[in-house]
């Protein structure tokens, strides 16, 4: 430590101002501050302070994301080889480990590409803005392979990441100054831009060098039966699956086992770290469950209504298919782009769930109807907290007219 | 009347002071003119000069009736100014036994409001009343809707009032007696709730309303805004209990003692305890022998909204409470990344939640960096009050006036938000801030 610490030291002077790499400062900063925590002292009032600061907060934001990661990889290699190889696959945990083996190889680019993409821009805006590298995009660069699909060529995971870093975010003054959420914001460019390759039957699940493995997600499943002239045949078939022994029954669906984007497919890893983020106080649990209660609302709704076989999907079934519950804990949550006061939040997470359920339903090209919803609701989220303002600055009004 | 306060917490800190108490005096004493905010002070002495206790230091530029007196008689030491030749700090060598300056008080019970204001600007009591909203010396103009005096403290290692008082009954209720003849609504006596009290069961003339919940339930300014809160144009004057004895014994004696009991406080002390003191006594020889060894930071208050004075500093004017803690000048290798069984917060994204300290040392180490805001909802829980902090934090970062006064910003003082301040993710000046944007407001409203 010490070692670090002195070599640190050495090298400080070059950065501070009047050293060669002056300039630099920021990104030295950055490396300085992840390995220790500073020498600061409070200079302000309030003398002593919270242990927390943002980078335990990322840290743990990112720690709640590893259960989603670590079945998603698994599940990549679940889904290959249940079509390749079946043999493959064991219930002992060198199975386990294969699987997820074969699943990290083909993540571990992405995130690599994900961070390495983002983190420069970062950087590199930092040092010519003169602040420091704030961690927000720590949290965005594990979000953004989570929730694409593991075919997704390389490049449009880089593309999107820089569309997302400097039109959602650094235009607006960096972290904390963006309105939508930069994580979804890639994903809504890179389902927008290169809609082939993040939709069809042949992008979910890893082709390995065969090109012969298909695997369609459930919502894209459910959205065949919505088309014109549909054959009953098709109908049942499809229905079926989502039977107690089909494919995307809701015990496969609630445990993962479903073709989809990488971390978003297993509601228990979800509720894993939807439990890590509610224990640590991170996550607002207003958000998390109102908009789990829209979604339930909305869902029963059509449950209710019954008007084609996609609404008649259980409701409990319905919330657990597609990005749905990722989205609500991990998306809708991020404190910056959500409703700031706390009424707002109930507001706001309870539209993201029913619109998001909405969308998914009533125009079945859009899938990820969640993802949508909550872009959205990201717009209209300073509109709600205007509303909540209002109404106390009413009230401090009405005290003096009484 | 009860009040239950559910959003704050308390934050307990270990070296509270030990229910003994000694008298103790220094050589030196002190006023600080920075200590009464937006004060613009004019000397009415030079290093050399000898004072009474009771005598004129310096007075208000704006309003030169306002006398600013000298708690003990001396020789005028230093005086001490900062940058632009602010003036910080009139420093008086202390006679070995006070003499004080004698004031007729004879038949003041006769006198009308201005009568009885000239007296409290002459022999420097009005300096003891403070004004909300903005938090200053009372405007000498306009006079209070109310008067509120916090009779407990909830800040940590906080004095025990009711331990302090107690044997001043007479001095309290003449004390409450004047200063109420000033105003025509009612004097807000609050007390601790959850404490049984014997002091001020007997105190006559007053309005006792009960609190009950955590830090900042014992700040006067959320009392004032559960009990009769503050409107734009109001003025409500707030006075702590010890002032409140000042001018009861000022009005029994003719003489201006501010004589007062301080809690000295905090880990880094031996022994904590109380001292019978003036006030702006010498902290040095106040601690001599009682301090343990490291590097310390010695705080005149408490550790969420005190100041930092030297080793041989004197204490602030108002405050009634001294805190020495460990400076925390170190860096911490992965610091934001290790399970943290020790590391204080209130979140609980550290492992030290789930084995809780009873009574906690803290140091004066930030733990991170200043950054915008990111996290939300951390300050809502933090404010009792109907107020929307980050709201109102915001409209100051952008000097939006007519958006802080429709937000509340008349209502709070800077140490009303102290806490949003010690929890912040982004580690902002909070308090910084607020006074930034009260300062702004009183500049447009005169």
């Amino acid at each position: 430590m010490s070692f670090l610490r002195n070599t640190l030291n050495k090298i400080k002077p070059h950065f501070l101002k009047g050293g060669k790499l002056e300039k630099l400062y920021p990104a030295y900063d950055a490396f300085e501050t992840f390995l220790f925590v500073p020498n600061h002292t409070t200079i302000t009032k309030c003398h002593v302070r919270d242990s927390i600061d943002l980078k335990r907060t990322m840290g743990t934001v990112i720690l709640a994301l590893i259960p989603c990661l670590i079945f998603g990889c698994y599940n990549i290699g679940y889904q290959y080889y249940s079509q390749f190889d079946p043999s493959f696959i064991t219930q002992n945990f060198n199975g386990f480990f294969n699987l997820f083996l074969y699943g990290l190889m083909k993540v571990f680019p992405m995130i690599v590409v994900s961070y390495g993409v983002g983190l420069s821009i970062e950087f590199a805006f930092a040092v010519f803005r003169k602040h420091p590298v704030n961690e927000g995009y720590l949290v965005t660069g594990m979000l953004i392979p989570l929730i694409f699909p593991i075919d997704c060529p390389l490049w449009i995971v880089a593309l999107s990441v820089v569309f997302a870093v400097i039109i959602g975010k650094e235009v607006f003054g960096g972290t904390g100054m963006n309105i939508l959420n930069p994580a979804l914001l890639a994903r809504g460019f890179a389902f927008f831009a290169y809609p082939t390759k993040l939709s069809g039957d042949k992008v979910w699940v890893s082709q390995g060098s065969t090109d012969t493995i298909s695997g369609e997600t459930a919502l894209g499943e459910l959205a065949t039966l919505v088309k014109d002239n549909v054959s009953e045949a098709h109908v049942n078939d499809v229905l079926s699956n989502f039977g107690s022994d089909g494919s995307y029954s809701l015990l496969n669906s609630f445990l993962g086992f479903i073709p989809g984007s990488i971390g978003e497919t297993s509601v228990v890893a979800v509720l894993i770290g939807a439990g890590i983020l509610l224990l640590t106080g991170l996550g607002s649990w207003r958000i998390m469950f109102s908009a789990l209660i829209g979604g339930f609302f909305m869902a029963s709704i059509f449950k209710f209504w019954g008007a084609n076989p996609f609404m008649e999907l259980n409701p409990i079934h319905q919330l657990c298919i597609g990005g749905f519950m990722f989205a609500i804990v991990f998306m809708a949550t991020d404190p910056v782009s959500a409703a700031q006061t706390n009424t707002g939040k109930l507001v706001y997470g309870f539209l993201c769930g029913f619109l998001g359920i909405m969308i998914r339903v009533f125009n079945p090209a859009y899938p990820e109807g969640i993802m949508l919803a909550i872009l959205f609701m990201n717009v209209m989220a300073p509109l709600i907290d205007h509303y909540v303002v209002q109404a106390s600055i009413k009230r401090r009004m009405n005290r003096i007219n009484i | 009347m009860e009040v239950k306060i559910s959003k704050g917490k308390n934050i307990s800190l270990k070296g509270s002071a030990e229910k003994v108490c000694s008298e103790f005096l220094s050589a030196t004493y002190s006023v600080k003119p920075v200590n009464f905010h937006g004060l613009k002070p004019k000397l009415s002495v030079k290093v050399g000069d000898s004072v009474l206790a009771g005598g004129s230091l310096f007075f208000d530029k704006e309003f030169e009736k306002i006398q600013f007196v000298s708690p003990v008689s001396g020789i005028v030491e230093k005086i001490i100014r900062g940058e632009k030749r602010k003036l910080l700090e009139i420093v008086i060598k202390a006679n070995k036994k006070n003499r004080y300056k004698k004031y007729n008080i004879s038949g003041y019970k006769k006198y009308n409001n201005d009568k009885l204001k000239e007296l409290f600007f002459e022999s420097g009591l009005w300096s003891l009343i403070k004004q909300r909203p903005f938090s200053t010396v009372a405007d000498p103009v306009k006079l209070p809707k109310s008067i509120f005096i916090s009779c407990f403290d909830s800040s940590p290692l906080a004095p025990d009032y009711d331990f302090i008082l107690s044997h001043k009954e007479k001095e309290f209720q003449k004390g409450i007696d004047v200063i109420s003849s000033f105003c025509n609504g009612k004097v807000h006596m609050n007390v601790d709730g959850d404490a049984d009290s014997d002091f001020f069961k007997n105190i006559e003339g007053v309005q006792l309303n009960k609190f009950h919940g955590p830090h900042p339930a014992g700040n006067v300014g959320i009392q004032i805004h559960h009990i009769d809160p503050i409107n734009k144009g109001d003025v409500v004057w707030v006075l702590s209990p010890q002032s409140i004895i000042t001018i009861g014994n000022f009005f029994l004696t003719g003489k201006y003692e501010n004589n007062k009991t301080i809690a000295v406080t905090g880990s880094e002390l031996k022994k904590p305890k109380y001292f019978n003191v003036f006030q702006g006594v010498n902290v040095f020889e106040l601690l001599k022998g009682n301090l343990k060894s490291g590097k310390k930071r010695f705080i005149s208050g408490n550790v969420l909204h005190g100041d930092t004075i030297e080793e041989n500093g004197h204490i602030g004017f108002f405050e009634e409470q001294i805190t020495v803690i460990p400076e925390g000048d170190y860096y911490e290798l992965f610091g934001w990344a290790m399970p943290g069984f020790k590391k204080y917060s209130f979140s609980r994204a550290f492992l030290s939640s789930l084995f809780p300290q009873k009574k906690l040392t803290l140091d004066t180490n930030m733990h991170g960096e200043e950054r915008a805001y990111v996290v939300s909802g951390q300050y809502e829980n933090l404010v009792p009050m109907d107020i929307f902090p980050v709201q109102l934090i915001k409209s100051i970062l952008v000097e939006d006036i007519e958006l802080m006064e429709k937000l509340g910003i008349y209502e709070v003082a800077p140490e009303d938000f102290a806490l949003c301040e010690f929890a912040c993710t982004s580690k902002m000046p909070v308090q910084d801030i607020l006074r930034h944007g009260l300062d702004l407001v009183k500049k447009e409203c005169s």
